[in-house]
C-alpha cells in the first residue's frame, strides 16, 4: 500500500467517530431514497403485470336486468375486444363466531373455468365447479380477516332467506383490490368482502336465468373509451342500464391509482428532499473538515505533491465514508423497501410483489450524495491548494475581529467576557455560522415533514366524524324508500336518533369540466350531518342550489353563484342547471350536497330517501345490529367508529409508517450534523481554547465557550427550521392531494415540540461528547508546539 | 569561489496584503548562493528570513525581483513547475517539523521518497540521523529532537540538491539543537547538498561558511567563516 493511501486509512480512523457520523447522514438519505423509490417502483410494475396477466377489463356497466341475448350486440360494438356478462349482487352475510353485520358483494363466475376478463388469482382451494349451488371463492383479505379456508361456511341472506355457502377457494381479483364498500372510504376486510359464485346458482338465486345485470369489457388498441361507454348506455338504457364507465373511475382501480399518485408523489418528493439535505450537509461537513488539514495540504504541497494530488487523497478519504454510508444505506433501504413492500400488499392484495431492485434509483442515490461529497472536497481542498504552501503550513492568522453590533450599539455590559467571545465569533464567520444553522434547520424542517401528517391526520378525523358527520351507524337501503323506513329505524331499541339521508349519483359539469359524483341530500335543519364553511362554521343547508366540497369546486372551475350542469345518473336521468349555494370544506371524498327534498325534486322520485343516519346508545349495540340485519331494505349498516379505525388503520400503514421511517431518519441526520458541527468546532478551536484553560479558565467555562456557540446556533436554527419545515410541508400538502382525501396544513404544538426535542437532544448528546473531549485537551502539548 | 552559482536573487521584493496594512517583508534582496556550501541567514523575528528561504524554496512567490535556480527562473514558473521543482531539488526542514500525525517515522519518509526520482530508502535516510532504532515510531512517540531528525531524514531522503531548513532548532533545548545540526551539517559535508539554515542565535551562526544577516527586510551584510565551529562545541 502506498503510505499516502496509509495516512488516509489512518486519518480516517483517527477521525472514525465524526466519519462515522457522516457515513450516518449518507444513509439516511440513501436508505430513504432507495426504500421509498423502490417499493414505488415494485408496485407499479406489479401493478402494471398483475392487470396484464389477469386481464383487468377496460370498462364495465352495470343495469337492472338485460336478456343474455343483448350480449352479442355488445360485443358488436366497434372497439370491443372481450366481454364477459354478470350477475352481481350485494348480500348480508353471517359469519360463524362474529357478531357484527357483515355486507358482502357476489358475482358470478364461470363453473369450471375462469372468467375471460378479470380473471381470479387462486390462493388456495380451487374454482366453484357446475351443479354444486353453495360455492363460493372468497376475497382473500376477507378470508384472511375471518380465518375462513375452503371446507368452512358462511351464510348469506338471500331474498329474506338465509342460505349455506361452503368455501372451496381463497383468490383475488384485479377488479377488487381494495374491497372497498360502497359509501365507505376505506377497506374494513371484517366487515366487507367480495364473493366470488357459479353463474347458474348466482342467477338461480336472484332470479336473474338468461339474463345479467354486469358486464365487463376490454377495448382494442386505440379505441376511444369514450365512444364505446357511449354506444354501450345506448344498448343498455332500455334494461335500466346505470351507466357504463371507464377504468380508470372503476372504484377498485381509481382508489389504487389515487393511493398510488400519493405515494408517487411522496416517495419522490420527500426522499429526494432527504437526499439533498444529507447531501447539502455532507458538504457543509467536508468541507469544513477539509478546511482542518490545511497545514497538511501545505506540507505535502512542499514536498512536491501536485494540486490534483493532494486533492484526489481528499477526495478518497471522503468518498470512503460517503460510499460506505451509501452502500450501507442501499441495503438498509433495500431491506426497509422490502418490508415497506410487505405492508402496502397486506393493503393492496396483488398475487405477489414483484420487488425489484431499480438501478436507476440507486445510481442516483449514490451518485448525489457522492457528487455532493466531492464537490465538497474540491471546494474546500481548492481553498487550501490556493494558498502558497509556505502560508498553508502556517496556522491561519489570527483572524480579523470586530467589535460586534451588541457592543457598538453599547450593549456589552450586558455580556461577560466568554459570552462576547461567543457573539464576536458567530459575527466573524457569518457564512459559517449562517450554514451551520441552516444545516441544523433543515434537519429540524425534514423532522416536520415527516410527523406533521399525523397532525394533518387527526385534524381530518376531528372535522369528518366529529364536525360533520356525528352519527354512530350509517345504515344504506338496498335502493329508495319512503321516509316512514327511517321512521321505523328511530323505534328500533337503542336509536335515539334517526335522521334520513339520499344519495344520487350524477355528473357535474362547469364549462369544459366534468365530474362524477354522488350528490348528498340534507334534511332541513339536520343535526347528525352538518356541512361546513371553509371556516369550518356549520352552515344551513340552503333551501335551492348546490353545495360543493371546496375540491370538487376546484376540479369544475365553480365558484359560489356560478351555474352548474347536474346530470342524474339514475332513475329519470334528469338533467338541470342548478346554481352553487356555497362552498363546504371537506378532506375526504368529493360529495357535494342539497337539501332533500330539492335533489329529490332534481331526480325526479318524490320524497325518497336511501339510508339512514342514527345516533345510538351504544350499549345496545349487538341488539340493533341484530335488528337492523333482520330488515330487508338494510343494504348495509356501517359504524362511525369503524370507519375512524378503518380509516386510521389505511393511514397508518401508508402514510405512518412512511413517516416513521423518516422521522428516525431525519434524527441520525440531525445528530449526524449537530455532532460534526460540535466536533469540528472543536478541532478548529482547541489550541485556543487549551490557551484559556492554560490561562486559569476553568473546564465549565472554556465548555461555556465553545458549547454556548452551539447553543446559540441550535437555538437560531429551530425557529428556522419550523418555519422551513411549515413551507415544505405547504408544498408536501399540495403535492399529496389526490381526489379521495386532501390533508390539510396542520402543524400541531406536538410536531413542533417533538422535532426541537430531538434537535436540541441531538445537540446535547453531541455538546457532552465534545464536553469529554474538552476535559482531555492537551495543555502542555499547546504551549510547546506553535503559536 | 569556483563553485556553481546555485541560486542568484536580485531585487526580490514581498509585500503581504493583510486587509487594512501592507506588511513590506522583503525591500529588494540580492544574493547568490553556490553549490554544496552551508549558508545561515541570521537575523531578528520579523527581518524577513523566513520569507526570503520560502521564495528560494519555491514555497511563496516575489512580489518583484528575480531569483534564478540553477538559471531557470523561479518567479516565472507556474504551479506545476513549481511543484516538480520542489518535488525533485528542496528538501525542506521547519521549525515545527511539520511531520504527518498518522504517519510513523518511516512512512513520513516514505510519502517524500515515493515520488522522489532516485530517492534512498527510508531507513537509510532515518540511520543519517541517528535515528534507525525509531523507525516504526509515530510522531507523538517521539521526542522533539527525533520529530526535528524525522524530518531532516524526510528532507534529505531525495537526495535535494538544496537543503533549507527554517529555525531547525526553533522548538529545541540547546543539547538537542546541536544533535539536530550535527545531522545537518553531516548531509552537508557527506552528500555535498547546498544547505542554507535559518536562525535568529547567533551562536549558531558558527556552523556555516558563510553568515548572511538579515534586518527589515533587507541584507545588512555577508560574511566568510573561515574558521566553522563545528556543531557539537556549540552552546547556547
Amino acid at each position: 500500500m502506498k503510505t499516502f493511501d496509509r495516512k488516509l486509512l489512518r486519518d480516517l480512523y483517527g477521525m472514525r467517530s465524526q466519519a462515522v457520523a457522516i457515513a450516518f447522514v449518507v444513509l439516511a438519505g440513501v436508505a430513504t431514497y432507495v426504500a421509498m423509490r423502490n417499493v414505488m417502483v415494485s408496485l407499479e410494475v406489479t401493478l402494471d403485470s398483475y392487470y396484464r396477466e389477469y386481464r383487468f377489463a377496460d370498462g364495465f356497466a352495470a343495469a337492472r336486468r338485460v336478456p343474455e341475448l343483448v350480449r352479442e350486440r355488445l360485443a358488436a360494438v366497434p372497439g370491443v375486444s372481450a366481454l364477459e356478462t354478470r350477475v352481481t349482487a350485494p348480500v348480508n352475510l353471517e359469519v360463524p363466531g362474529f357478531d357484527e353485520p357483515v355486507a358482502g358483494l357476489l358475482i358470478s363466475m364461470p363453473e369450471d373455468e375462469q372468467p375471460v376478463l378479470n380473471r381470479l388469482f387462486i390462493r388456495e382451494g380451487r374454482l366453484v365447479r357446475a351443479g354444486r349451488e353453495d360455492e363460493v371463492v372468497l376475497n382473500e383479505p376477507f378470508a384472511e380477516a375471518h380465518g375462513l379456508h375452503p371446507g368452512h361456511e358462511l351464510t348469506a341472506i338471500v331474498n329474506g332467506r338465509r342460505r349455506v355457502l361452503t368455501v372451496v377457494g381463497v383468490g383475488l381479483s384485479p377488479e377488487h383490490l381494495l374491497q372497498v364498500q360502497p359509501g365507505t372510504l376505506f377497506p374494513d376486510p371484517e366487515r366487507y368482502g367480495v364473493l366470488w359464485m357459479g353463474r347458474h346458482a348466482l342467477a338461480a338465486a336472484y332470479d336473474m336465468q338468461g339474463a345479467f345485470n354486469d358486464v365487463a369489457f376490454t377495448l382494442t388498441p386505440g379505441t376511444s373509451v369514450d365512444d364505446v361507454i357511449e354506444r354501450v348506455d345506448l344498448i343498455l338504457a332500455p334494461y335500466g342500464g346505470v351507466g357504463a364507465y371507464a377504468r380508470d373511475v372503476q372504484p377498485s382501480h381509481w382508489a389504487i391509482s389515487e393511493e398510488f399518485r400519493g405515494l408517487h408523489t411522496s416517495s419522490t418528493t420527500l426522499p429526494i428532499v432527504f437526499l439533498a439535505v444529507a447531501a447539502f450537509l455532507l458538504n457543509v461537513v467536508v468541507s469544513r473538515l477539509i478546511t482542518l488539514q490545511r497545514e497538511q495540504v501545505g506540507v505535502l504541497k512542499a514536498f512536491g505533491y501536485s494540486n490534483a494530488a493532494v486533492g484526489l487523497h481528499y477526495v478518497k478519504m471522503v468518498l470512503v465514508m460517503a460510499l460506505a454510508g451509501a452502500a450501507a444505506g442501499i441495503g438498509i433501504g433495500l431491506w426497509l423497501g422490502a418490508l415497506m413492500g410487505d405492508l402496502y400488499m397486506e393493503y393492496y392484495r396483488f398475487p405477489v410483489l414483484d420487488y425489484r431492485v431499480s438501478v436507476p434509483v440507486i445510481v442516483t442515490a449514490v451518485g448525489l450524495t457522492t457528487g455532493a461529497s466531492v464537490l465538497g472536497v474540491v471546494g474546500a481542498v481548492r481553498r487550501a491548494v490556493s494558498l502558497s504552501p509556505a502560508i498553508a503550513m502556517r496556522p491561519a492568522p489570527p483572524p480579523l475581529y470586530r467589535r460586534t453590533l451588541l457592543e457598538r450599539l453599547g450593549l456589552e455590559g450586558f455580556f461577560d467576557q466568554p459570552s462576547r467571545m461567543i457573539v464576536r465569533n458567530l459575527e466573524r464567520q457569518p457564512a459559517r455560522s449562517l450554514l451551520t444553522v441552516v444545516g441544523i434547520a433543515s434537519s429540524c424542517a425534514i423532522l416536520i415533514m415527516g410527523l406533521f401528517f399525523t397532525d394533518s391526520i387527526e385534524h381530518v378525523l376531528r372535522v369528518e366524524y366529529g364536525l360533520s358527520q356525528r352519527e354512530n351507524v350509517n345504515v344504506s337501503f338496498v335502493g329508495p324508500a319512503s321516509t316512514s323506513a327511517v321512521q321505523e329505524l328511530a323505534a328500533l331499541p337503542g336509536v335515539r336518533y334517526a335522521e334520513a339521508t339520499r344519495a344520487a349519483p350524477v355528473t357535474l359539469r362547469h364549462e369544459h369540466r366534468e365530474y362524477d359524483t354522488a350528490i348528498q341530500g340534507i334534511p332541513p335543519k339536520a343535526y347528525l350531518r352538518q356541512v361546513v364553511d371553509t371556516e369550518l362554521e356549520p352552515i344551513a343547508i340552503p333551501a335551492h342550489g348546490i353545495v360543493l366540497t371546496e375540491r370538487l369546486a376546484q376540479i369544475l372551475g365553480a365558484r359560489a353563484g356560478d351555474a352548474i350542469v347536474v346530470e342524474v345518473r339514475e332513475g329519470a336521468r334528469r338533467t338541470r342547471r342548478v346554481s352553487v349555494a356555497g362552498i363546504t370544506q371537506q378532506y375526504v371524498g368529493l360529495a357535494a350536497y342539497m337539501e332533500l327534498s330539492e335533489l329529490n325534486r332534481l331526480v325526479g322520485t318524490g320524497q325518497a330517501v336511501t339510508g339512514a343516519l342514527l345516533l345510538t346508545d351504544t350499549r345496545d349495540g349487538e341488539e340493533l345490529n341484530r335488528a337492523l340485519r333482520e330488515r330487508p331494505q338494510v343494504a348495509s349498516i356501517v359504524s362511525q367508529e369503524r370507519m375512524i379505525a378503518s380509516f386510521r388503520e389505511t393511514m397508518d400503514r401508508s402514510m405512518l409508517t412512511m413517516t416513521l421511517i423518516l422521522t428516525v431518519f431525519a434524527g441520525v441526520i440531525a445528530f449526524g450534523v449537530v455532532y460534526n458541527a460540535a466536533r469540528i468546532s472543536l478541532s478548529e478551536r482547541d489550541r485556543e481554547l487549551a490557551s484559556l484553560r492554560v490561562l486559569g479558565l476553568t473546564r465549565g467555562e472554556i465548555s461555556f465557550i465553545l458549547l454556548g456557540e452551539l447553543v446559540v446556533l441550535t437555538l437560531i436554527a429551530i425557529p428556522i427550521g419550523f418555519l422551513l419545515g411549515a413551507a415544505a410541508s405547504a408544498g408536501l400538502v399540495q403535492a399529496f392531494q389526490t381526489d379521495m382525501y386532501r390533508f390539510p396544513l396542520v402543524l400541531g404544538r406536538k410536531t413542533f415540540g417533538i422535532s426541537a426535542a430531538v434537535v436540541l437532544g441531538a445537540a446535547l448528546v453531541s455538546a457532552s461528547i465534545v464536553r469529554q473531549k474538552l476535559s482531555h485537551l492537551d495543555l502542555v502539548g499547546v504551549l510547546k508546539t506553535r503559536e | 569561489m569556483a563553485a556553481e552559482t546555485v541560486f542568484q536573487a536580485r531585487g526580490v521584493t514581498k509585500v503581504y496584503d493583510m486587509g487594512e496594512v501592507q506588511v513590506h517583508a522583503l525591500r529588494g534582496v540580492d544574493l547568490d548562493l553556490f553549490a554544496g556550501e552551508l549558508v545561515v541567514l541570521l537575523g531578528a523575528s520579523g527581518s524577513g528570513k523566513s520569507t526570503l528561504l520560502n521564495i528560494l524554496g519555491g514555497l511563496d512567490t516575489a512580489t518583484s525581483g528575480q531569483v534564478l535556480y540553477r538559471g531557470k527562473d523561479l518567479t516565472r514558473a507556474d504551479d506545476r513547475e513549481l511543484t516538480h521543482y520542489r518535488r525533485h531539488h528542496v528538501g525542506f526542514v521547519f521549525q515545527f517539523y511539520n511531520l504527518i500525525p498518522s504517519l510513523t517515522a518511516r512512512e513520513n519518509v516514505a510519502i517524500v521518497t515515493e515520488i522522489a526520482e532516485d530517492p534512498m530508502s527510508p531507513a537509510d535516510a532515518l540511520d543519517l540521523v541517528g535515528l534507525a532504532s525509531r523507525l516504526d515510531h509515530f510522531p507523538a512517540q517521539l521526542s522533539g529532537g527525533e520529530q526535528q531528525r524525522v524530518a531532516i531524514a524526510r528532507a534529505i531522503a531525495k537526495r535535494p540538491a538544496v537543503l533549507l531548513c527554517d529555525e531547525p532548532t526553533g522548538a529545541l533545548d540547546s543539547l538537542t539543537g546541536v544533535v539536530v545540526l550535527e545531522a545537518l551539517e553531516r548531509v552537508n559535508r557527506e552528500m555535498g547538498t547546498t544547505t542554507a539554515v535559518i536562525t535568529h542565535n547567533v551562536a549558531q551562526a558558527g556552523i556555516a561558511e558563510r553568515i548572511v544577516h538579515l534586518r527589515d527586510g533587507l541584507i545588512s551584510g555577508i560574511e566568510a567563516n573561515p574558521d566553522r565551529t563545528p556543531a557539537r562545541e556549540l552552546t547556547w
